[in-house]
C-alpha cells in the first residue's frame, strides 16, 4: 500500500521527467565540444584512407610495375590495369585508372601493392562536378603523388612498425 | 445605409452562397469545408445581433470539433463521385420539400410581427450576453440543462459500449506497470564457472 | 494624435486599429523568427554542440538567412494535389495563431480588443489551427501526408478536451472569462497565481498545449522517422514556411496564455516590484524555453500511448480537480483559490 502511494506520487508529481530535465538542464551548461571544421580539424591516423594516389621514386621513376595485385585485391572492382614493355625492358603500366565512385576506401590496393605504389592519402574533401570527374586516371594519381608526396612518406613513416 | 447593415448583407450573402456551395460542389470534402465556413458567417451574424457568446460556442463545437470529425470521415470515405452526382435528381423533390418547409418555417418566425408575434427589445450596453445564459441556464431551466447532459452521458456511454469489443490474446500491456519495473525485479545475476565446450552447463545463482 | 484624428475623419477608427495590429503581429513574426534560432541553440546547447553560428555574429542573422531561402524556393504543387485547398491550407493554418492576438491582454489596460468571452474566444479561434493541418494533408494527395493529419487531427480534438477542463478550473477561481479579469484576480504576489491551487490543472494544461502545438514529445504528426514529415512532406519554400511561422505562433500564443492564466500575466511575482509587460514577456519566454527543453529531453510517444494519456490520466485529472476545487470554494477554505 506504502509502495502504491508512493509510485502515485512520483507518477503524478512527473518525477522521472523532472529527473530526466535535470541532465539536460546540467548539459546546457557543459563545456561544447563543436568542432569548427573548415578552421579546424580532428586529429587523423596515419592509416586514414582518403584520395588515392600514384608515388614515385626519388630519381622520378614512378613505383608501379604493373603487377596487377591491386586490381586483384580490389573488391569493388574499381581498379582497371592495363600494361606493356617499355623500350628498356621493363613492365609499367599503359593505363591505370580507378574509379572513385566506385571505390569504397577499403585500403586493400594499398595493402597488396609489393612496391608501395599505391596509396591512399589524407585528402577527403576533393570533388568532381560532373560523374566522369571522379574517374581518375594515371596521371591524375601522379599528379596527386606528386603534390603530396612529402605527407604521404611522412605517413608511411609514422606507421612503419605496426606494418 | 447603417454599417451594421452593410456587415449584415455581407455576411448573409457569404453564408447563402455557401450554403448553396454546400449542394451544389463536386467534392464532398469541398461542400464540408463550405459547411465550415457557413457556421463561420453563421457566428459572425449572431456576433451582430450581439449573442457573443452563442456565436463562440458556435465556433468551438461546430467548426471545432463537429466538422472535424465530419471532416474526418467524409476523407477516409471512398466515395464514388459520378455515382452521386445521379443521385442528385432522384433526391430533388424530397430536397425541395424540406427547402420549401424551412422557409414556410422561416417565414412564420420572421414574419412573426404581423400575426401579432412580439418581438424582444434591444438591450442595454453593459448587458452581458454570456451572465445572462448562465443565470438562466443554472436557475430557470436546470433539470432541464442537467437532464440533457445525463442524456448525452448515456449516449456517450452507450456508443462505447456497443463498439467495444473485447479480443482476447491481445499482447497489450500497461504502460504504467511497465514503468513501475525495476532492474532488481527482473535481472537475475549469474555466476558461471569458465567450462569446456560439450561439457554439461550448471549454473550458479 | 488629435491633428491625425480630424485629418483621417471617420477613416481614423480602421487606421488606427491597423495600427495596433500591426504592432501586435510584427514583433510576433520577429518572435518566430528568433524563436527557431533559440530553440536551435538551445537544443544544441543541450547536446554539447554550440547550434548555428555562421551567418551574422553568433549566428543571429539566421532565421533572416532561413526566411530569404523559404522566400525564393519554389513552391511545388503535386500532380493530383487539389489546388485551392493545398494553398488555403497554410493560411488557414496562421490565420488563427495570429487572431487569437486580438484578446490577448498585454497590461492592465493594453489589449486591442476587451472581449467579455476572451477565454472562450480564444479556444474557439485555436480550435480552427486543426483544418490547417488536416487540409493540408488531404490536398497533398500523399499517404504521408494524410497519416499525419490524422493523427494530428484526432490528437489536438482530443488534448483540447483536457486543455478545456484546466481552462475551466481557472475560470472557476477567476470567475470570470475576461482574461484580463484573469489576471487582475491573481493580484498580490506570486503565491497568488493560480498555478498553486491549480497546480494539476498547471501540469495538464502544460502537456496539453504541447499536444495542441503537435511540439515533441508529442510531435507524432511529424513523425519523421516513420512519416517523413507528416502533414506537410509536399509543402516547399513560402507555403512550408507558414507551415513553420504557425507552429511557432501557436508556441508563443499558448505560452502567452499560460502565463496569462496561470502565472499572473504582467503582474510582479513580489509586491515592491512594478507590475508590467516585461513580466508577461518574461513569462512567455519562460514557458517557451520549457517548451525546448521539453523537446530536448523526451523521446517521442507511441500514437496509442498518446490517446491514452490524453483521454485516460490527464482528462480524469482535470475532472477530480474540478470537483475538489468546486467543493472546497464552497467552504471557508475557498479563499485559497482567490
Amino acid at each position: 500500500m506504502l509502495k502504491w502511494i508512493q509510485q502515485f506520487f512520483k507518477t503524478f508529481l512527473l518525477i522521472e521527467l523532472l529527473k530526466g530535465m535535470a541532465v539536460t538542464g546540467r548539459h546546457l551548461f557543459l563545456p561544447k565540444l563543436t568542432i569548427q571544421y573548415p578552421e579546424q580539424h580532428t586529429p587523423m591516423s596515419p592509416r586514414f584512407r582518403g584520395l588515392h594516389a600514384q608515388r614515385r621514386y626519388e630519381n622520378g621513376e614512378e613505383r608501379c610495375i604493373a603487377c596487377k595485385l591491386c586490381e586483384a585485391a580490389c573488391p569493388a572492382l574499381a581498379i582497371h590495369i592495363e600494361s606493356a614493355q617499355r623500350e628498356d625492358g621493363t613492365r609499367r603500366t599503359t593505363r591505370y585508372d580507378i574509379d572513385l565512385t566506385k571505390c569504397i576506401f577499403c585500403g586493400y590496393c594499398e595493402e597488396a601493392c609489393p612496391v608501395d605504389a599505391i596509396v591512399e592519402t589524407h585528402i577527403f574533401a576533393y570533388h568532381g562536378e560532373k560523374r566522369g570527374d571522379l574517374y581518375y586516371t594515371k596521371e591524375m594519381l601522379l599528379a596527386v603523388g606528386d603534390q603530396y608526396e612529402a605527407e604521404i612518406a611522412r605517413n608511411k613513416a609514422a606507421d612503419a612498425k605496426y606494418r | 445605409m447603417e454599417f451594421t447593415s452593410v456587415v449584415f448583407y455581407f455576411l448573409s450573402a457569404i453564408l447563402l452562397l455557401s450554403g448553396l456551395r454546400v449542394v451544389t460542389v463536386r467534392h464532398p470534402v469541398h461542400a464540408a469545408l463550405f459547411l465550415v465556413l457557413a457556421f463561420f458567417t453563421a457566428a459572425g451574424l449572431w456576433v451582430l445581433l450581439e449573442a457573443e457568446f452563442l456565436a463562440i460556442t458556435l465556433v468551438l463545437v461546430y467548426v471545432g470539433a463537429v466538422m472535424v470529425l465530419f471532416l474526418f470521415v467524409v476523407m477516409m470515405l471512398d466515395i464514388n463521385i459520378e455515382t452521386m452526382r445521379a443521385d442528385f435528381r432522384k433526391y430533388l423533390p424530397l430536397a425541395g420539400l424540406i427547402s420549401g418547409l424551412m422557409a414556410l418555417e422561416m417565414y412564420v418566425v420572421l414574419g412573426g410581427q404581423e400575426f401579432g408575434l412580439k418581438m424582444p427589445e434591444p438591450k442595454a450596453v453593459d448587458y452581458s450576453n454570456t451572465k445572462a445564459l448562465g443565470r438562466v441556464l443554472y436557475t430557470e431551466y436546470a433539470y432541464a440543462f442537467e437532464l440533457a447532459a445525463v442524456i448525452l452521458l448515456v449516449a456517450i456511454v452507450a456508443a462505447i459500449a456497443l463498439t467495444l469489443r473485447r479480443r482476447p490474446g491481445l499482447k497489450w500491456r500497461d504502460p504504467a506497470t511497465q514503468v513501475v519495473v525495476r532492474k532488481a525485479d527482473r535481472l537475475r545475476m549469474v555466476n558461471l564457472k569458465p567450462q569446456k565446450p560439450g561439457a554439461p552447463v550448471e549454473d550458479e545463482a | 494624435m488629435d491633428q491625425i484624428q480630424t485629418l483621417l475623419g471617420p477613416a481614423w477608427l480602421p487606421v488606427w486599429t491597423l495600427v495596433k495590429i500591426m504592432v501586435i503581429v510584427l514583433p510576433l513574426l520577429i518572435g518566430v523568427a528568433y524563436l527557431t534560432y533559440a530553440e536551435r541553440k538551445i537544443i544544441g546547447y543541450m547536446q554539447i554542440r554550440i547550434g548555428p553560428n555562421r551567418v551574422g555574429p553568433k549566428g543571429w542573422l539566421q532565421p533572416i538567412a532561413d526566411a530569404l531561402k523559404l522566400m525564393f524556393k519554389e513552391i511545388v504543387i503535386p500532380t493530383g494535389a487539389s489546388k485551392s485547398v493545398f494553398i488555403l491550407a497554410p493560411v488557414l493554418a496562421l490565420a488563427p495563431a495570429l487572431a487569437a492576438w486580438a484578446v490577448i491582454p498585454f497590461g492592465d489596460t493594453l489589449v486591442l480588443a476587451d472581449l467579455d468571452a476572451s477565454l472562450l474566444y480564444v479556444m474557439a479561434i485555436t480550435s480552427m489551427g486543426v483544418y490547417g493541418v488536416i487540409l493540408a494533408g488531404w490536398a497533398s494527395n500523399s499517404k504521408y501526408a494524410f497519416l499525419g493529419a490524422m493523427r494530428s487531427a484526432a490528437q489536438i480534438v482530443s488534448y483540447e478536451i483536457a486543455m478545456g477542463f484546466a481552462l475551466v478550473g481557472v475560470l472557476m477561481a477567476a470567475q470570470s472569462l475576461n482574461l484580463g479579469d484573469i489576471v487582475r484576480a491573481q493580484q498580490g504576489g506570486f503565491w497568488h497565481w493560480y498555478f498553486l491551487p491549480l497546480f494539476p490543472m498547471f501540469l495538464v494544461y502544460l502537456i496539453a498545449i504541447l499536444a495542441e502545438t503537435n511540439r515533441s514529445p508529442f510531435d507524432v504528426a511529424e513523425g519523421e522517422s516513420e512519416i517523413v514529415a507528416g502533414f506537410h512532406v509536399d509543402y516547399s519554400g513560402m507555403a512550408f514556411a507558414v507551415f513553420f511561422l504557425a507552429e511557432y505562433a501557436n508556441m508563443i500564443l499558448v505560452s502567452a496564455m499560460t502565463s496569462l492564466m496561470f502565472l499572473g500575466g504582467w503582474l510582479s511575482p513580489v509586491p515592491f516590484l512594478p507590475d508590467g509587460l516585461f513580466w508577461l514577456l518574461a513569462k512567455t519566454s519562460f514557458i517557451l524555453f520549457l517548451f525546448l527543453w521539453f523537446r530536448a529531453t523526451f523521446p517521442r510517444y507511441r500514437y496509442d500511448q498518446i490517446m491514452r494519456l490524453g483521454w485516460k490520466v490527464l482528462i480524469p485529472v482535470t475532472l477530480v480537480w474540478l470537483l475538489v476545487e468546486g467543493a472546497v470554494m464552497q467552504t471557508s477554505l475557498g479563499r485559497f483559490f482567490h
